[in-house]
């Protein structure tokens, strides 16, 4: 639905966008993560038509961004970063202008008006003036007019920002019903949200694409491994070099607390384990406890999250940037974090080339 | 097309949310009815070519505020980004505000019909030089209109976008006076640029092609040139 090759964009001697390669698919919701200034409102505005590229091509639904870029904007509904309205309209006069413009047939535009209202919750304030909404109202106005004239493709640049808790659970499930009808690209920085709604997530840095993957993927791939906490009771030091011989735990850290003073109640010590490559070891703790008849309290598996991948990916791009390291192609140095970074850019590499 | 007539409407719409379109008006009406009063009392004659030749200065100024902010207000407040990613061409955005500015400037110019009804009413005017003097008006407007209109996609601030359109077009209305009286190969040229010389004739009855041609070529000048510059904005 969206294919993008070898995009590029630059202000200046400024890239704000450098190479980039990706596609959504009919169907998909694609979320796009970067930190502040990455490069994702600049890409959405290159595939919404509004600002050129400087090198590389963009499709959006069959039809080149540059070239063909009415028929592009026929297909697509584009929420803009910071929703600028008309402030002096009503929301019903505004929705009604923005519907004529998308060409909505006359017959139609009633009954599209009304579900836009109805579905972003702006009904009781459809004959405000805009410029007198909050900010959440206007987001939702916004959004309001991206599915008015009900678009294959919905891009929407940080859809959910300014909305209060509950409005937000509803736009995200809005979305991910519109999800089921129309092509969904999405950038935002909540990354539950990501978690929730999106089949795969790409992330870029200073305008370079780092990742690449399901959320699933990049979570439990990207680090491999997963964090198990313990609590148990027994004797510390056999406890701890039991769980070291356990294959595939990588570290144990604990915390003894034999030498608690006695007015403790329990002595209960701590412990947590980092497992390799996504195998699941708690059986085997468990058998390691029964074994030996020591006692386990309590077990809790700890998955990486999102935010802590995405930390890992953008910060670690933004110290080779300011460091005087060796270029991407080169062998990259011994390292976990290393590794997984060049393995999923190459991951990513053999993607776009397939596409 | 219908794209512009979407956009007209949409103009039409936020002139009358918004003082402009009233403190125009009232601009208007005050300063001619007050020229239309003075100058009967000391003619005496049923016409209204003298009271017409003067509201060209008060047009120069009122247009450019009509137009000031239609282009700059949309790069200002980030709404283009909505506009222009809507399936519309430069082109039919460009038109359909052109015709919203030109139709409030017809809209401000309508009362002055009445100075006619009055003029009937109390003389016999001779209708020949009023219609002119109408049709003179409008493709006069067009011009003004048009000139405001790349001024203000000139720059993102309507204040300056208005200044320059009042500065243009008061220059322009001045060359012909300027060099009148003095010699050279360029005293046609600047009296053929200055509006005063095409405007003229109409208040007397004339309406000549060379005068017609001079409104709607720099009209269609102004308007394309106003198109390129949203394209060229793209690109910086
Ligand atoms: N018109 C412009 N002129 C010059 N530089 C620009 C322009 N637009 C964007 N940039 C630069 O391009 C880079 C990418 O900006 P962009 O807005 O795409 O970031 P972003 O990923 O959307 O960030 P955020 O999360 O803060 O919205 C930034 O460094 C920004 O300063
Ligand atoms: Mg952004």
């Amino acid at each position: 639905m969206i294919q993008v090759e070898h995009l590029s964009k630059r202000f200046g001697d400024k890239t704000a966008v450098d190479d980039i390669s990706f596609r959504v698919d009919e169907g998909e919701i694609l979320g796009f993560l970067g930190p502040n200034g990455a490069g994702k409102s600049t890409t959405m505005r290159i595939l919404t038509g509004f600002l050129p590229a400087t090198s590389g091509t963009a499709r959006v639904a069959g039809y080149d961004v540059f070239t063909d870029s009415l028929n592009v904007r026929k297909q697509i509904g584009y929420l803009p970063e910071n929703v600028p309205l008309y402030l002096d309209m009503r929301v019903n006069e505004y929705l009604t202008f923005r519907a004529q413009l998308k060409g909505v047939p006359r017959k139609d535009r009633r009954a599209r008006i009304q579900e836009a209202l109805e579905k972003c919750g702006v009904v009781e304030v459809q004959n405000q003036i805009v410029g007198t909404l909050s900010k959440g109202y206007r987001q939702r106005v916004g959004l309001a007019d991206t599915m008015v004239h009900n678009p294959r493709i919905l891009i929407l640049d940080e859809p959910t920002i300014g909305l209060d808790p509950n409005q937000i659970r509803q736009v995200r499930s809005l979305i991910k019903e519109l999800g089921k009808k129309h092509t969904i690209l999405l950038s935002t920085h909540i990354l539950p949200e990501v978690e929730m709604i999106c089949g795969r997530v790409i992330i870029i840095n200073n305008g370079k694409l780092v990742a690449m993957d399901t959320p699933g993927n990049l979570t439990s791939k990207l680090r491999g491994g997963a964090t198990i906490h313990l609590e148990a009771k027994g004797p510390f030091r056999q406890i701890k070099a039991g769980l070291e011989g356990i294959p595939s735990v990588l570290s144990v850290k604990g915390e003894d607390e034999s030498a608690a003073p006695s007015g403790t109640r329990t002595k209960t010590h701590r412990f947590v384990l980092e497992t390799d490559k996504g195998r699941d070891v708690r059986e085997e703790v468990f058998n390691a406890f029964v074994e030996n008849k020591w006692v386990l309290l309590g077990m809790k598996k700890e998955a990486v999250t999102l935010e802590e991948v995405f930390h890992q990916i953008t910060t670690r791009e933004a110290e080779e940037a300011a460091g005087p390291l060796p270029p991407a192609e080169g062998p990259a140095p011994k390292g976990g974090i290393k590794e997984t970074v060049s393995g999923l850019l190459s991951r990513v590499k053999s993607k776009g080339s397939r596409a | 097309m219908t794209n512009s007539i979407t956009i007209f409407k949409r103009e039409m719409i936020s002139y009358f949310y918004s003082p402009i379109a009233y403190i125009v008006i009232a601009v208007f009406l005050l300063s001619s009815g007050y020229f239309f009063a003075r100058i009967l009392a000391l003619s005496q004659q049923a016409t209204l070519m003298y009271s017409l030749a003067n509201t060209q200065v008060i047009l120069s100024i009122l247009a450019p505020v009509i137009t000031m902010r239609l282009l700059s207000e949309e790069v200002k407040s980030g709404t283009i980004e909505m506009l222009m990613t809507a399936p519309v061409t430069d082109f039919e955005v460009v038109f359909g505000k052109f015709l919203a500015a030109l139709c409030l400037y017809l809209v401000m110019l309508a009362p002055t019909l009445l100075y006619v009804v009055f003029l009937g009413w109390v003389g016999e005017p001779d209708m020949g030089p009023i219609i002119s003097s109408y049709i003179g008006l409008a493709l006069m407007g067009s011009m003004f209109v048009s000139v405001g209109l790349l001024m203000s996609a000139l720059t993102r601030n309507q204040i300056v976008a208005g200044v320059l359109g009042i500065v243009t077009l008061v220059i322009l209305f001045y060359l012909g006076f300027a060099v009148s009286g003095t010699e050279g190969w360029y005293v046609p040229v600047l009296q053929y640029v200055g509006t005063y010389d095409h405007w003229e004739p109409f208040t007397k009855g004339l309406v000549d092609t060379k005068d017609i041609i001079y409104y709607v070529s720099i009209t269609v000048l102004c308007l394309f040139i106003t198109i390129r510059t949203l394209e060229s904005s793209k690109w910086r």
